[in-house]
């Protein structure tokens, strides 16, 4: 069964540079296998979507491409993630210069418990600027890109906790445009909203495509298909030695046929709802 | 024996005998131990108020600003105290605000788990030590060895390192409240920050600091109503026995308002009977009461504050 699938097909944009190229990538928590051996590539000005069920490490792979599992103590990484031919995680690379060019938004929207403005300048004061008439105009670009500049123009000077679950989410979203990055990760980022907000964030990252390259998560079958155009399925396989639960990346090809004509029968079981 | 069905009526369900009983006594028993506090807290006040009561009454007014304090020659200059409670109190926070928050910042920020393991207990160690210890290690260390080494002038009796023994005794207080504030920022806070390409040192000093700031003025606030309490340090080690002279000079001896009271309520037979020493130590430590328990209020209503928000 086939579902309605985004507006843009995935082949128009073929055929540039890959900005992500993941080969053989393996994420271990302590002893743990979280993931095997996923490879793929990820296309520029795209929307990428990872769906499959839960413990797939979609996550896990998604944050991997900003070096976010650094934080985590026991995380390690084998196999290799290029970002525009350098390897992430080559010794010489700085993880908080990763960042920097490769934000994130996530799950639950974390505005810092500051004004409006001062969450909107905090990435660009980390990068030295200090002209008030720059940020300014940063907060308001960045807003307005966020489609949020006429819901809060008013009250720049007010806590960011006030605002809604979809005004904090799309926050967030602002204050990661606000660094000029050059891809956008986003973790389930409508999970913790309404249908309404929901809506509201996918029109957001259909417009963001024009400058960003964004990779999303999300467990919601229906969004990948309404916003994505390429959509990577994972799904999980019992590890016969250990008896744990691996992640691995089953198919990835253009959200149209992800959603139509999968090659894998797992896909089209898990697409149609009859597993996972 | 073995549980069985019985039939139910309205005597099975009821709650007799033994098992009634035991609940009536211990919900008896678990209130009188918390009323109990409240019972000395109250007697306390009482105890302190009558006495303040009598010495307020009675005392010469003009004997309240003079040149010291005096009480058995009835020179009873309050603000010699006060400026020496002060005085030590500030040199202490001096030490310990910045070490303690220190140690927080690292414990919660920096850490592995495996040293937070080991830092956090040797911390609470410290905190354990008994004060009359630090006292002394306040006179024969700090005094000889950092204070009169550093500063020429400095006798061997100083408020500067009675206010650097009470700052060391501080040190786990502060860093401990403030450890527990900045670690009740959600970790989603930090990921946001480190998200956006932030270093940890900026992570700490922008987001975590400042989401945390309630707390942390709550740890300050609970370190210096401790710091004006505390006794055995800066009678040991601030010097001046019986009655001081008013002095803003760190490098002597000065009495605080803690040490007024232990000093003179030390000379036991001297201080019945000689005018209204006796009262004036109740004077002080109504004094002190009330400070402490400001401050004590003004924090929790900051601790309060840090709950609230997340």
């Amino acid at each position: 069964m086939a579902v309605t699938t985004g507006t843009v097909s995935a082949d128009d944009k073929a055929g540039s540079d890959p900005v992500f190229e993941l080969s053989s990538l393996e994420v271990f928590y302590g002893e743990f296998r979280a993931v095997r051996e996923v490879s793929m590539e990820i296309a520029e000005r795209e929307i990428t979507a990872f769906i499959g069920p839960s413990g797939c490490g979609k996550t896990t792979v998604l944050r991997c491409l900003n070096r976010m599992n650094d934080l985590i103590e026991t995380a390690r990484v084998q196999g290799s993630v290029k970002y525009h031919g350098v390897d992430l995680y080559d010794a010489a690379v700085s993880a908080t210069e990763v960042r920097r060019r490769i934000g994130m938004v996530f799950q639950k929207p974390n505005p810092f418990p500051k004004s409006i403005y001062d969450n909107l300048a905090f990435g660009p004061r980390l990068n030295g600027v200090k002209k008030k008439s720059d940020l300014d105009d940063i907060v308001e670009s960045s807003l307005k890109s966020a489609a949020l500049w006429d819901e809060v123009k008013d009250r720049l000077k007010s806590s960011a906790l006030g605002l809604s679950g979809g005004q904090q989410q799309r926050l967030c979203i602002a204050r990661c445009v606000a660094v000029k990055p050059d891809v956008i990760l986003m973790d389930e980022p409508c999970s913790a909203l309404d249908p309404i907000a929901t809506a509201r964030i996918e029109d957001l990252m259909r417009e963001l495509t024009s400058e960003y390259t964004i990779v999303i998560v999300t467990h919601n079958m229906q969004q990948a298909a309404r916003v994505s155009d390429r959509t990577a399925f994972f799904t999980t396989e019992v590890n016969p030695e250990s008896d744990r639960r691996t992640g691995v990346l089953v198919e990835y090809n253009p959200t149209s046929k992800i959603f139509s004509t999968p090659d894998d029968e797992r896909t089209e079981q898990y697409v149609t709802g009859r597993f996972g | 024996m073995p549980l069985a069905r019985t039939p139910v009526n309205l005597e099975a369900l009821r709650l007799t005998g033994r098992r009634a009983v035991a609940e009536t006594l211990g919900r008896y028993a678990f209130f009188s131990a918390a009323f109990f506090s409240i019972i000395v807290s109250g007697m306390i006040v009482w105890s302190l108020a009558a006495e303040t009561w009598t010495f307020v009454s009675q005392v010469d007014y003009s004997t309240l600003w003079t040149d010291g304090w005096f009480p058995r020659r009835g020179m009873y200059d309050i603000k010699t105290l006060v400026v020496g409670s002060l005085l030590t109190t500030i040199v202490a926070m001096l030490v310990a605000v910045p070490l303690g928050l220190g140690a927080a910042i690292y414990m919660s920020e920096y850490a592995k788990p495996s040293v937070r393991k080991v830092l956090k207990p040797t911390l609470e160690v410290l905190a354990g030590i008994p004060s009359v210890v630090l006292g002394f290690f306040a006179l024969t260390f700090i005094s000889p060895e950092v204070v009169q080494r550093l500063f020429s002038g400095a006798t061997q009796f100083n408020m500067l390192a009675a206010g650097i023994g009470v700052g060391i005794l501080t040190i786990p207080l502060v860093a401990s409240v403030s450890e527990d504030a900045m670690r009740s920022v959600p970790d989603t806070l930090r990921e946001a920050s480190y998200g956006m390409g932030a270093r940890r040192v900026s992570t700490v000093l922008r987001v975590v600091v400042p989401a945390a700031v309630s707390g942390l003025v709550a740890a300050l606030i609970i370190a210096i109503s401790r710091a004006i309490g505390e006794t055995m340090v800066v009678f040991i080690a601030a010097g001046a026995t019986g009655g001081s002279l008013f002095s803003v000079d760190v490098l002597g001896p000065g009495q605080t308002m803690t040490a007024a009271i232990a000093s003179q309520a030390a000379g036991t037979d001297q201080v019945v009977g000689e005018g209204l020493t006796f009262q004036s130590l109740f004077f002080v430590g109504s004094l002190l009461f009330l400070l402490t328990l400001l401050l004590n209020l003004v924090a929790d209503r900051f601790v309060r504050r840090v709950r609230q928000k997340y």
